[in-house]
């Protein structure tokens, strides 16, 4: 077994126990129901904007945009105007993609080397990562953005409608939401990679197995208080709402189950700035996809340019006149 | 080369399972082995360009002469460059490690070294990022196991050892970042890396040589101003007896309408000087049929700039000639010869370095009125770009039968393709000089083209293994080709190809050889008063050309 995961694996269930027997042992609803929640929420904030103004703060003293197409240059060339753009709408709709469908893992293959037979390096296309990962994010947004249910009253109609389509299987009782299924294979997926894939496994860190085992514990305590052990809907959105209205209340016969839930999706808020997980915030502020191609049409500049020491042509004259001379090579001062 | 591995041995080395274990133990008996490194940077090389730790060492002894303090300027060169550059900055924090990079790169498929995937090379240093520089790691490292969790070491000379190894395995090609959803660039972090290395004064000496030629004498290759003058006009002589035609050059006429600039390595070397003679072929035209003039410089005689493997005050300190040059002379513009990273330096960087140019004017082709819009500011045109305007409007007399013999591929350069986007310009020219062409497959060529495995400096004698290792993609689609179609000339657009991928070929692929763009429109242009040819300019008898004996 490798260390790399079973440190993680083990965090995550002992922060499982330690907010189920902290409320269901010691009776510590108030910190894990109402402390923890707010911390988790200033840190996730105060880390999130901390991290940005970071990056930010950091100058961009080069338009080094990745080109991934033909560049704009002569009126009858065909320019690829997302890949290679020179507008900022170009930018904007290069950006898009890459946020919304991750365009660049689309493009993701998957290299093979057929020794003896034709000594052959082969290329084909490998989608399933692509998928994985926006299964992964989707499922994920659409299971936060259900959860705003808890923190309004009246609930939204977006809301309810988005709930509406995702229980649109009409699956079991209550109807399975398509969402936190998903969810939950897709994280299990992308575990399956880092612990199957060779490559995968090597330049994984402990770093990368957490967040997938944490995300995997929350996702199977929220399913398993949606569809087995039930618990009481109307105390949790009292208790919800009371952190949402900042009139914080504990109401009676929520159990620990919930509060170990809650306890986890408290750690994901704090860990999030302090880890990959702002790549969120990482990918609009990242150089190579953010900026046009138009470097020799608009000039870049650079706020930390500085004068540097250079060879001029005067000494380069003084060192070789008399040899460019005989050369018959032009120069400057004929001495 | 004797000592070199056979393809078949280095065929059999590869294996793209990696090892179990954690990267990071292994670090300590990571080894520089001859064949996969460069020579240390020779002192009198460092102190041209005045920079620090000039001396000499060797990366295969224990002690690297490092000076006394070595781990604080790297912490401070890191801190510096993570406030001066976000790239760097955001790239240390983002990585996913999804592994959607591992086996793009090219020296990752020619060697299988594990640390050769993008995502290792760039947590080599981003360890110690995690280590020295971010909250979460300084936290961590508090608890018993919490290095471990957050992925950190400290710097250690065996840490710095492993990077120096590993930055001089990557080619700055940008192919992994093609690839990355994040955009994350590992050229950026080799960059870095090696503006480190040269804090501490360890440069490669296949670098720090050619920079200091360059600062001194205008190009990498040491090459002064009348054995420049000397080269070209032997090219001269090289033409007139093959056409018939005068083709000198002009060098360093103020008032001329261009400056040419070029990679040195073209006036140097085969197939590079074929090249050469394609332009000066290509600006006689122009000269008699339009009178457009064109002039050389021996100061400013390299296209090409090695400062940008160093340091980007040391690119900035050699790029400067170009507008200085050009200052000086009084052109309108400059035209720039085919080269890769020259291109690069070039596209996304000169302006903002060495600019404005507000003493220059906007490009504009006089025979054709083509005003090169792409580049208003910076005032630089590649010379595909000017070509491939000339032959759109007609005003290159061409014959194309006359390469019938070069059956073409064509290699994108990694940086005029990722770095700037040229891809079409140059297979238009192509086409409208020869008549067979081929592409290679798609996952090869264009943006996701492969490096030849020698750029960035890495084309030296002495790492010969290191670079076949890495061509063997390119060399693979290449031959794929060959066999295909019977492809038996790879076009390019790079000087260190010319160089790196004949090599190359001569390993992998030894039916196939190289050849600049501009040396097949030297063929086929049809310069004015010119006598029958017979011969190509390698001076080989061109198929349906041969002289008519019984006239």
């Amino acid at each position: 077994m490798n260390q790399k995961y079973l440190i993680p694996l083990t965090t995550v269930f002992l922060l499982f126990l330690v907010a189920y027997t902290g409320v269901e042992g010691a009776g510590l609803h108030r910190f894990f129901g109402i402390v923890i929640p707010y911390l988790a929420v200033l840190a996730f904030l105060a880390g999130f904007v901390y991290k940005v103004l970071g990056w930010a703060s950091s100058a961009v003293p080069f338009r080094i945009p990745t080109t991934c197409g033909q560049q704009k240059s002569l009126p009858w060339i065909k320019q690829n105007c997302i890949d290679n753009p020179d507008t900022s709408t170009g930018v904007c709709l290069r950006m898009v993609l890459e946020i919304f469908l991750f365009r660049s893992l689309f493009r993701n293959t998957k290299a093979a080397f057929n020794r003896n037979e034709s000594n052959k390096l082969s290329y084909s296309w490998e989608i399933f990562l692509w998928i994985g990962a926006l299964a992964f994010h989707y499922s994920f947004l659409v299971v936060i953005l259900r959860h705003f249910r808890f923190f309004t009253s009246p609930v939204p109609s977006c809301i309810k409608f988005l709930e509406y389509m995702d229980g649109i299987v009409q699956l079991g009782l209550p109807g399975l939401f398509i969402s936190g299924a998903l969810l939950l294979a897709a994280t299990l997926f992308l575990l399956a990679r880092r612990i199957f894939d060779a490559k995968v496994t090597y330049i994984s860190q402990a770093a990368d197995y957490f967040p997938l085992f944490l995300i995997i514990g929350i996702a199977v305590s929220g399913l398993s208080m949606r569809y087995f052990t039930k618990v009481d809907i109307v105390g949790i959105k009292e208790l919800t709402m009371g952190l949402a209205t900042f009139s914080p209340v504990i109401p009676k016969g929520v159990g620990g189950l919930f509060y170990a839930h809650l306890f986890l999706v408290s750690i994901l808020f704090a860990y999030f700035p302090a880890s990959k997980l702002m790549h969120l915030g990482g990918i609009f502020l990242s150089p190579t996809r953010n900026m046009a191609n138009n470097t020799r049409a608009k000039r870049h500049v650079n706020p930390w340019n500085y004068d540097v020491k250079t060879h001029t042509y005067e000494e380069y004259e003084d060192h070789f006149r008399e040899k460019m001379i005989e050369a018959g090579l032009p120069v400057d001062k004929e001495e | 080369m004797s000592d070199q591995l056979k393809p078949d041995e280095l065929l059999n080395k590869i294996d793209y399972a990696p090892g179990s274990g954690n990267w990071m133990d292994n670090t300590a008996s990571v080894q520089i082995r001859p064949g996969m490194y460069c020579y240390a940077a020779k002192a009198e090389s460092v102190q041209t360009l005045g920079l620090p730790n000039a001396r000499p060492w060797n990366p295969l002894e224990e002690d690297w002469k490092l000076p006394d303090n070595w781990q604080e300027i790297v912490f401070q060169g890191l801190k510096d460059r993570l406030e001066r550059f976000r790239t760097f900055k955001v790239f240390m924090d983002i990585c996913v490690r999804c592994g959607a990079c591992a086996d793009k790169c090219h020296f990752f498929l020619g060697t299988g070294d594990p640390k050769n995937m993008p995502v290792l090379r760039a947590e080599l240093l981003r360890s110690v990022y995690r280590n020295d520089f971010s909250t979460a790691g300084k936290i961590l490292s508090k608890i018993p196991g919490g290095k471990a969790l957050a992925g950190a070491r400290p710097m250690t000379l065996d840490v710095l050892k492993e990077w120096w190894y590993y930055f001089f395995q990557c080619t700055e090609c940008r192919r992994c970042s093609v690839f990355c959803p994040y955009g994350i660039d590992t050229a950026e972090i080799t960059i870095m890396a090696r503006e480190i290395f040269n804090l501490l004064g360890l440069n490669i000496d296949w670098i720090a040589t050619p920079v200091s030629n360059c600062f001194k004498t205008g190009n990498h290759l040491g090459i002064q101003p009348h054995a420049f003058k000397d080269m070209l006009e032997f090219f001269v002589e090289d033409i007139e007896s093959l056409t018939g035609v005068n083709c000198t050059p002009q060098f360093m006429k103020k008032g001329a309408d261009i400056l040419f600039i070029t990679p040195s390595g073209d006036v140097f070397a085969d197939p590079g000087t074929y090249t050469c003679q394609g332009y000066l072929i290509l600006f006689k035209y122009l000269k008699d049929k339009y009178g457009l003039d064109v002039t050389w410089s021996t100061y400013a005689s390299e296209g090409g700039n090695f400062g940008f493997f160093t340091s980007h005050e040391t690119m900035k300190r050699l790029n400067a000639k170009m507008y200085a040059e050009a200052r000086r002379l009084g052109v309108k513009w400059i035209l720039g010869g085919e080269c890769g990273h020259m291109w690069r330096v070039i596209h996304q960087y000169m302006d903002t370095m060495n600019g404005p140019a507000d003493f220059l004017e906007v490009p504009k082709n006089p025979i054709t009125g083509t005003v090169f819009e792409n580049a208003r500011s910076t005032k630089m045109v590649h010379i595909t770009e000017f070509t491939a305007d000339l032959i759109k409007h007609s005003k290159l007399e061409l014959d194309k039968s006359r390469n019938d013999d070069f059956v073409m591929t064509y290699h994108d350069s990694c940086n005029t393709s990722r770095g700037m986007g040229l891809l079409d310009e140059p297979r238009y020219v192509i086409q409208n000089v020869c008549n067979h062409f081929y592409e290679m497959p798609p996952n090869t060529i264009r943006e996701q083209t492969f490096c030849c495995g020698s750029g960035s400096g890495l084309n030296a004698g002495e790492n010969m293994e290191l670079r076949m290792a890495g061509a063997l993609p390119r060399a693979n689609a290449v031959k794929h080709v060959h066999e295909k179609f019977g492809v038996n000339t790879l076009g390019t657009v790079c000087a260190i190809d010319r160089a790196a991928l004949s090599t190359l070929c001569e390993y992998w692929v030894p039916e196939v050889r190289v050849a600049g763009v501009h040396e097949l429109v030297g063929n086929a242009l049809i310069l004015p008063g010119e006598k029958k040819r017979t011969e190509n300019l390698r001076l080989e008898p061109m198929t349906g050309f041969e002289e008519e004996d019984d006239e």
